[in-house]
């Protein structure tokens, strides 16, 4: 097989229309990429002999052998060998390098705290290096600025910082867990791949910040499993990463702003949209990206749901169906939609599981869209030096992830004896409360109010 | 209540605030952005002051009468909801935001699209400026067309 140095393995098996990358355990149906951005299971494949490979965020190499997982699974061929245990100690430790992360990054080194950026990922910018569309705001959030761009500029600021030794970054890398570590320490261990070996990693940080983001919601219909239906982040992943068509005939399912925004860079990478569909009676995203959409061509059906996808062993096509208004499909109103690729833009769930394992004081709250951690508006959460920002504090956008991300890199250094942060710390707050003062900003202001609430009441 | 942009996402010309003739004249920008979005790129981009807020989640006001259709705002609104008309005798002048591909070229015709995609005539590119990655167009339309014509198809 064929592919590109920069590819990861799933992108370059797109590229060459193999779409099947694993089997389910119980029953042998197909499995595809669903949420490319590392944090589902659809793609998982044995690399060089080892398991459960994420191949949507591993890196294509000259020479591997990527092979399909038998259903029982088999121990690794791979040899490990005992290699040294690396120590790194650290004044902040940030977990993510999408724009929350890359954010509080810059703010703790700009107070001259050592910092240490782990991802996961190939490159730093999480989703943002897939947004190719003008963000909104203000000059202060770099609004007119493509969610791309955006991304670069802040890699040029951590690059910079990581010359001067202020910030040491870890890509291709998973903190795995919490330990317990001396006084006033947090003990993380990190696991680092390279080249399919892996290397573990032992951090002592005084401070943390979760900066981990969020993952795709599933919707429950038949054939939702088949290959071919996607997660937006996915199909962003492929078209606007790795340059590779997901499906030439696309049904979108959910007119947020997501739903929207994807939809009309389907339209950009020469993919016909079939049409729009949202359960609501009304379009949740910005009026002007449906109208970009509308202008195209594209039909949004409100108050209208997906009822099943069809196909052998990717999808072949789906069924629409009505609904009344309260939101019960309505018998007859089925209508078949021809196309390859359903993309699902319902929502997504803050990722959180490293904050449960700490023992973060969690709670449900539904305007954040799961549970969050307890926060104040200073980003500590119930343990002190432990921060969170962007969507895995609750869901929002990119904008309002970078400014919290901002409070949460200030604040950090400020526990850390920083007293010039003070000032900047509470404009940043400011200039939250202001972005989220609009009609948009309710559901954000109703969780952060809630969370508030729990975070008092504990 | 549900507003009809809500449910179908077209706009309705009842929601703006229409030149008169002798502006449409002149030439001004129509700003088709009806939510409070907290947004405010095209206030910095006037070089008149014609567009104002009152904060970043109030809806941008025109001043039709300061604008002067220099176009700035077209290719900085991250909505692509803005579009400069001008009327001159009986064709209409049309500049829209444009992100797709192949550029269009000055002097071909192009389709004309309406809110829906309707194609409802025919446009001659008069003008291709980059700006950003975003293709501000100027085209040539009937003048009937001025306010319905909001997209093209090369």
């Amino acid at each position: 097989m064929i592919g590109f140095e920069s590819d990861c393995i799933a992108s370059a098996l797109h590229a060459q229309g193999i779409k099947i990358l694993t089997k389910s355990l119980k029953y042998d149906l197909p499995r595809g990429f669903f949420c490319g951005i590392g944090k589902c299971s659809s793609c998982l494949m044995r690399v060089n002999g080892i398991p459960n490979v994420r191949t949507c965020i591993a890196p294509l190499k000259q020479g591997i052998k990527v092979e399909m997982q038998d259903k029982f699974g088999r121990l690794p061929s791979a040899k490990f060998e005992e290699k040294p245990k690396e120590t790194i100690n650290v004044d902040v430790l940030v977990v993510g390098a999408g724009p929350a992360g890359l954010c509080a990054s810059i703010e703790a080194a700009k107070q001259g705290v050592s910092v240490l950026l782990v991802d996961e990922n190939m490159c730093v910018g999480g989703q943002l290096i897939k947004q190719t569309h003008k963000f909104f705001g203000s000059q202060n959030e770099k609004a007119g600025t493509r969610g791309i761009f955006i991304s670069e500029d802040l890699k040029k600021e951590i690059d910079e910082f990581k010359k001067a030794g202020k910030i040491n970054l870890m890509l291709n890398s998973t903190v795995i867990g919490c330990y317990e570590g001396e006084k006033n320490l947090h003990k993380f261990m990190v696991v680092k791949r390279k080249d399919y070996d892996n290397f573990l990693i032992e951090v002592n940080s005084k401070t943390a910040v979760f900066a981990c983001g969020a993952m795709e919601n599933m919707l429950l219909f038949p054939g939702n499993d088949l290959p071919g239906v996607y997660g937006a982040g996915a199909v962003q992943t492929l078209m606007n990463v790795f340059g590779v068509k997901p499906g030439k005939k696309v049904l979108m399912i959910g007119a947020g702003n997501v739903g929207l925004i994807v939809s009309y860079q389907f339209l950009q990478a020469g993919i016909d949209v079939d049409r729009v569909v949202e359960a609501a009676p009304f379009i949740g995203g910005y009026h002007v990206h449906a109208a970009k959409l509308r202008r195209c061509g594209v039909p949004i059906y409100t108050s209208h749901s997906i009822k099943e996808v069809y196909g052998k062993d990717c999808v072949e096509g789906a069924v629409v169906v009505k609904l009344d208004k309260n939101w019960q499909p309505i018998k007859g109103s089925e209508e078949k939609v021809e196309c390859d690729t359903v993309c699902l833009a319902v929502g997504l769930t803050p990722s959180t599981r490293l904050l449960y394992q700490i023992g973060v004081k969690m709670d449900f709250v539904s305007e954040a869209c799961g549970y969050v951690a307890m926060h104040d508006n200073s980003m500590q959460t119930t343990i002190k030096g432990v921060f969170v920002a962007g969507d895995s504090s609750g869901i929002e956008e990119a904008s309002t992830a970078m400014i919290e991300g901002k409070i949460a890199g200030v604040s950090a250094a400020l526990l850390l004896g920083c007293k010039d942060g003070k000032k900047l710390q509470k404009k940043y707050i400011e200039e939250l409360n202001m972005l989220r003062e609009g009609p948009f900003g309710e559901k954000a202001r109703v969780a952060k109010k809630k969370i508030e609430k729990l975070m008092e009441a504990k | 209540m549900m507003l009809g942009y809500e449910k179908d996402g077209i706009l309705d010309l009842k929601f703006l605030k229409l030149p008169s003739q002798k502006q449409l004249e002149k030439g001004v920008a129509i700003i088709e952005c009806v939510q409070k979005i907290p947004c405010n790129p095209c206030v910095d981009s006037c070089p008149t002051g014609a567009i104002s807020m009152k904060d970043i989640n109030d809806l941008p006001l025109m001043d039709y009468d300061k604008c002067i259709a220099c176009c700035k705002c077209v290719g900085i609104c991250p909505g692509l909801a803005i579009f400069v008309v001008k009327c001159i005798d009986d064709k209409a002048f049309i500049t829209l935001p444009y992100e797709f591909l192949p550029k269009p070229v000055v002097g071909k015709k192009v389709q004309a699209l309406d809110r829906a995609g309707k194609i409802v005539g025919v446009g001659i590119v008069k003008k291709v400026v980059n700006k950003d990655k975003t293709f501000v167009v100027t085209i040539e339309v009937e003048k009937n067309l001025l306010m319905i014509v909001r997209n093209i198809k090369v």
